[in-house]
């Protein structure tokens, strides 16, 4: 599946290149500083991964450009993109990095949004994935295949960042396999999670994939946690397939289909499936701001698809962003239309979901 | 013994790493560059380092580590000029240093609180590297047994220093750290999302209050104004000489004192989830409690200042367990740094469990970077001191502008919106009137920074501990009342009794006349008012989102009933009593300025700054200020001017800051700075 994604970015960044080179004139950006805003705190995930494309992006971008990460938080990320959706393109030197937490409170309707995807250009598309974990003990418990029907009557306690946010996708997936999961709201990051895991207050847990490769290895190596599903990455069709990273996990939809009463269709499936395309297959976007010409998109596609071009980058990403498609051109909006364009079935299941089991009301 | 087969080789690579002359020059110029942005009063660990990070890619690892440790390290040292000479909080990490150190500097005593509260730094830091050395490799499975009830424990014993600080009038000193609470408390809840006291369509609010505007407001602004109107210089003496032998002799006279607040430093520093916000206070507190003369607390003792100093810098040691063992920041220059990191060499360098085992050299590394920057950061100190402590003998009128930037620049990197600047001001307007009336600042300061932590660990220590009730009654009790929570819960006892039985001996911050009634009793009626909203606010929460109701209920309850009693207290209290303090009536001699003339002058700018942007109204107000109030000519006046606007825009464009925009921003497009 990988190879495939990575062939279906190899001839869209060659045709978007050829067509910047027919053109003749990309923009140029000598002497401009490109500010990437990153609509939450210097201390969180977005700023990891807009710190290792900066400099990467400054090399390739014509003119080398100075590019800054600047930080614009506030209120789950929609101050920032909601300031953004101000902005209209002037010079191409303002980008912006959204996530997950962008997008969610987007597809849920959340009174704050102010800022519509379908106006920006998307010029970078980063996925990554997902793996849910359990401690040895009731992993032990687990039937064939990861059939959960040995765990059902488990009091399970995970440590949660709110339901509204990415959380959403492991919380409905536990549920659908018909485990008791109480969220313990008011924890400040995923590594908060993991330690209340660790410390034995948490009984079920997940991390996103490099979060997973560097701090939950260590513990199942030493025989503390064993991981259970990851939630999988989707091939070229669209279908649900094993995470190329985790290749010997099975995925959530195994371990649904080997587990009683949970369907791998109808519409709670299909609300689970399109959060989570929406959460974490395109978790992460650059785009430029609205009314951005075709030169400067070719650029910054250009630029994007020259870095992953570069012969170290496997070797250097590997470590920060997990051996996942960064996808450029046609492939980039093919993901950002599969990240927010939810059909209103699967965003009315989730919304009500969201008020009958945890009160949740988006008003 | 198996321990110091895998650590002594491992600390021999990791000296060798240190020991090579382009690794400490890196670090010599972390330092240097620390020390450069952490001498200003609110700026820290989070804005150096995001310098730093666009050069940290590719970097070979420990070079590019030297370089962030030497700026990270020297924070906690740096900070001390703000704190002692200003009565500025440099830092979350040097709050408590302002009681003592403060009142040293205005007796002239500067040089000698700053290389006492120096001599401390460096011996806490080191304290705190030869500690983790040895605990680094059993400090896991220590960590893991601080489960959430332990961790509200914690909490609680930090609240317990409100006691100490509460002042001459106990009940004001709990409303006070009610109000702080309640305070924090502002903005979403952090369980259910419901709003508290905010709404949507104040997006500001609704993400709460941030410490360092809390900080410089409660305790920056008050002191900025009162200094203003007395239009002398900060020191009320001439300064007496051989300053800063005097304060090494002063820590080496006191070094017991120090060796045990550095162990406090580094212990609270171990543990993940508090950071290091209240590292200062515990100190102190204890600083006072172990001391046989406490008459001179709050009024310029030197043990004040060694207390809390020897802690702040072993904390940052101690910071280090959570961040390298767990990849779990203790702070936000801590979370930076973890990303950092991974922009090191190849990305080789994983923090998180796997970096015992396979990097204990770079480990160890860190760890005696820290060190040796201290080493290094505390001599560039002290040698800077006795020049920097002249900033004391010049008249306010002319520093106060220049600082008052600063501030304002500082509290406008929270957020970067106006509102930043308008809640400095309200904050400030909060804490010169709690000045003035002498209600505990430190107890409301305690009060705000704890107050998260305590309701989210109330909250989750709740919910875990019912879900091991169902499972069976031992099981709940044995999670709830761990012995480490008895422990705990003796020591707040003991700490509470004590304190309370002390409280009236120590004035945190020096004693202050009775005026009239009137006056106190009005500020006590609006604080009802607002705590009376608060719980209103509060008790409206709906049901399903009852987790973010029940604290600030609570909190506002207790805050009442103090309130009540304080008010039967005043209605019966005659007009000389405690309990009518009133800095007004202390001060009416020296005062040469009204408190409302110079509060407009702040004003005036922040309205100027909406209506034109900053630097427009900074340059206005630096001007008019020069030549009107400290009557200096036109020509000093433009030439001050000049430099301020031209310091603060480097300063910006080295930090890669803009500045607050006012209307005049949304009509017109302006150049950088003006912007």
């Amino acid at each position: 599946m990988l190879r495939k994604t990575m062939g279906a970015l190899a001839l869209s960044t060659a045709l978007v290149g050829m067509q910047a080179a027919a053109d003749g004139h990309g923009i140029d950006l000598s002497g401009k500083t490109v500010e990437w805003i990153i609509p939450f705190s210097e201390t969180g995930g977005s700023a990891k991964w807009a710190n290792f494309y900066a400099p990467l992006l400054s090399e390739e971008l014509p003119g080398n450009p100075t590019v800054v990460v600047t930080f614009n938080p506030g209120a789950g990320s929609t101050k920032g993109a909601n300031a953004f959706q101000d902005m209209t393109y002037e010079d191409g030197t303002t980008i912006f990095g959204s996530s997950g937490s962008t997008q969610f409170p987007y597809l849920l309707s959340d009174p704050r949004v102010r800022y519509e995807y379908s106006d920006w250009n998307v010029v970078l598309a980063s996925g990554t994935g997902g793996v849910a974990y359990l401690p040895t003990d009731l992993a032990g418990r687990l039937g064939d295949g990861g059939n959960a029907s040995g765990i059902a009557g488990e009091d399970f306690i995970y440590g949660s960042q709110g339901a509204t946010r990415l959380d959403l996708v492991p919380l409905l997936a536990w549920e659908m396999l018909g485990l008791q999961v109480e969220p313990v709201f008011g924890i400040e990051g995923r590594g908060d999670g993991r330690l209340m895991f660790e410390r034995g207050e948490a009984n079920i847990d997940y991390q996103t994939s490099s979060s997973y490769l560097s701090g939950v290895t260590p513990l199942v190596d030493a025989g503390t946690a064993v991981p259970w599903f990851s939630f999988g990455a989707l091939d070229t069709d669209g279908n649900i397939v094993r995470d190329p990273t985790f290749p010997d996990m099975p995925t959530f939809k195994e371990v649904c289909e080997a587990t009683d009463g949970c369907e791998t269709s109808g519409e709670q499936w299909d609300a689970w499936k399109a959060f989570f395309i929406a959460g974490f297959p395109a978790q992460k976007m650059v785009f430029l701001p609205a009314g951005a010409p075709d030169d400067a998109i070719a650029t910054f596609t250009d630029a994007f698809a020259a870095i992953q071009e570069r012969d170290d980058f496997a070797e250097i990403s590997a470590a920060r962003l997990g051996v996942y498609p960064q996808l450029t051109g046609d492939a980039a909006q093919t993901a950002l239309t599969s990240a927010t364009d939810v059909p209103e079935v699967a965003k009315d299941f989730v919304i009500n979901w969201l008020s009958d089991r945890y009160g949740v009301v988006l008003q | 013994m198996e321990i110091f087969a895998t650590a002594l080789p491992a600390l021999n690579d990791a000296f060798a790493m240190i020991l090579q002359p382009h690794v400490i020059g890196y670090l010599v110029l972390g330092v240097v560059m620390g020390l450069c942005i952490g001498v200003f009063p609110g700026l820290g660990g989070i804005a150096g380092l995001s310098l730093l990070l666009p050069f940290m890619f590719g970097m070979e690892p420990v070079t590019g580590l030297a370089l962030m440790i030497g700026m990270v390290a020297v924070v906690p040292t740096s900070d001390t000029f703000a704190s002692v000479l200003m009565g500025i909080p440099g830092s979350s990490a040097s709050q408590a240093t302002v009681l003592d150190g403060f009142p040293m500097a205005k007796k002239g005593l500067a040089a000698r609180a700053l290389s006492a509260a120096f001599a401390s730094s460096l011996f806490g830091g080191l304290v705190g590297a030869a500690f983790l050395t040895v605990f680094i490799l059993a400090a896991r499975p220590i960590v893991l047994l601080f489960q959430t009830p332990e961790l509200l424990m914690i909490t609680i014993f930090g609240l317990s220093m409100v006691g100490i600080l509460a002042g001459r009038v106990a009940l004001k000193g709990l409303v006070a750290a009610c109000l702080g609470i309640l305070l924090g408390t502002i903005g979403e809840g952090a369980s259910s999302g419901a709003l508290r006291m905010s709404t949507y369509d104040l997006p500001y609010l609704a993400d709460g209050l941030k410490l360092v505007i809390v900080g410089l407001g409660i305790f920056a602004i008050p002191e900025i104004i009162a200094l203003l109107r007395r239009d002398k210089a900060i020191s009320d003496r001439a300064p007496l000489g051989g300053g800063w032998i005097e304060g090494v002799k002063d820590w080496w006279a006191n070094k017991w004192l120090s060796m045990r607040c550095s162990l406090i430093g580094v212990v609270v520093g171990v543990i993940p989830g508090l950071g290091g916000s209240v590292v200062d206070w515990i100190a102190y507190g204890h600083t006072v409690q172990t001391a046989k003369d406490k008459s001179g607390f709050g009024s310029g003792d030197v043990r004040g200042v060694i207390g809390p100093e020897s802690s702040n810098n072993a904390k940052e040691g101690g910071g280090l367990v959570p961040t390298l063992l767990f990849g779990i920041p203790g702070s936000g220059s801590m979370a930076i740094f973890i990303s950092a990191v991974a922009l090191l060499g190849t990305g080789s360098i994983e923090v998180g469990p796997s970096m015992l085992k396979n990097n204990l050299d770079f480990t160890y590394a860190i760890v005696w970077l820290l060190a040796i920057a201290n080493v290094v950061g505390t001599l560039l100190c002290i040698a800077a001191s006795g020049g920097i402590a002249k900033l004391t003998e010049i008249r306010f009128a002319l520093l106060a502008p220049f600082l008052f930037m600063i501030i304002a620049f500082a509290a406008f990197q929270s957020r970067q919106e106006i509102w930043d600047l308008v809640a400095l001001f309200g904050i400030g307007l909060l804490g010169i009137l709690m000045r003035r009336f002498d209600w505990s600042r430190p107890a409301f300061l305690i009060g705000f920074v704890l107050s998260a932590p305590a309701e989210r660990y109330t909250n989750q220590a709740y919910q875990i501990g019912a879900s091991r009730f169902r499972r069976g009654f031992e099981e709940g009790i044995e999670y709830v009342f761990s012995p480490i929570v008895i422990v705990l819960i003796i020591i707040t006892l003991l700490s509470v009794v004590i304190g309370l039985r002390q409280a009236k001996n120590i004035q945190a911050e020096g004693t202050v006349a009775a005026g009239n009634k009137r006056a106190p009793m009005i500020f006590l009626l609006a604080v009802t008012i607002y705590i009376t909203l608060t719980y209103w606010n509060a008790s409206i929460i709906p049901d399903f989102a009852r987790m973010d109701r029940v604290f600030p209920v609570f909190v506002a309850t207790v805050g009442l009933i103090g309130c009540v009693l304080l008010l039967v207290q005043m209605m019966r209290a005659n007009e000389t009593a405690p309990i009518f303090a009133d800095r007004e009536a202390e001060d009416a001699s020296e005062n040469m300025f009204g408190l409302w003339p110079t509060l407009a002058w702040f004003a005036g700018l922040l309205v100027a700054t909406a209506l034109v942007g900053f630097i427009l109204a900074l340059t206005g107000f630096l001007f008019l200020f020069i030549r009107m109030r400290a009557g200096k000519s036109w020509s000093f006046a433009a030439a001050y001017t000049a430099a301020g606007i031209a310091f603060i825009c480097a300063m910006a464009w080295t930090l890669n800051r803009d500045f607050p925009p006012g209307l005049l921003q949304d009509v017109a497009d302006l150049p950088w700075p003006l912007t």
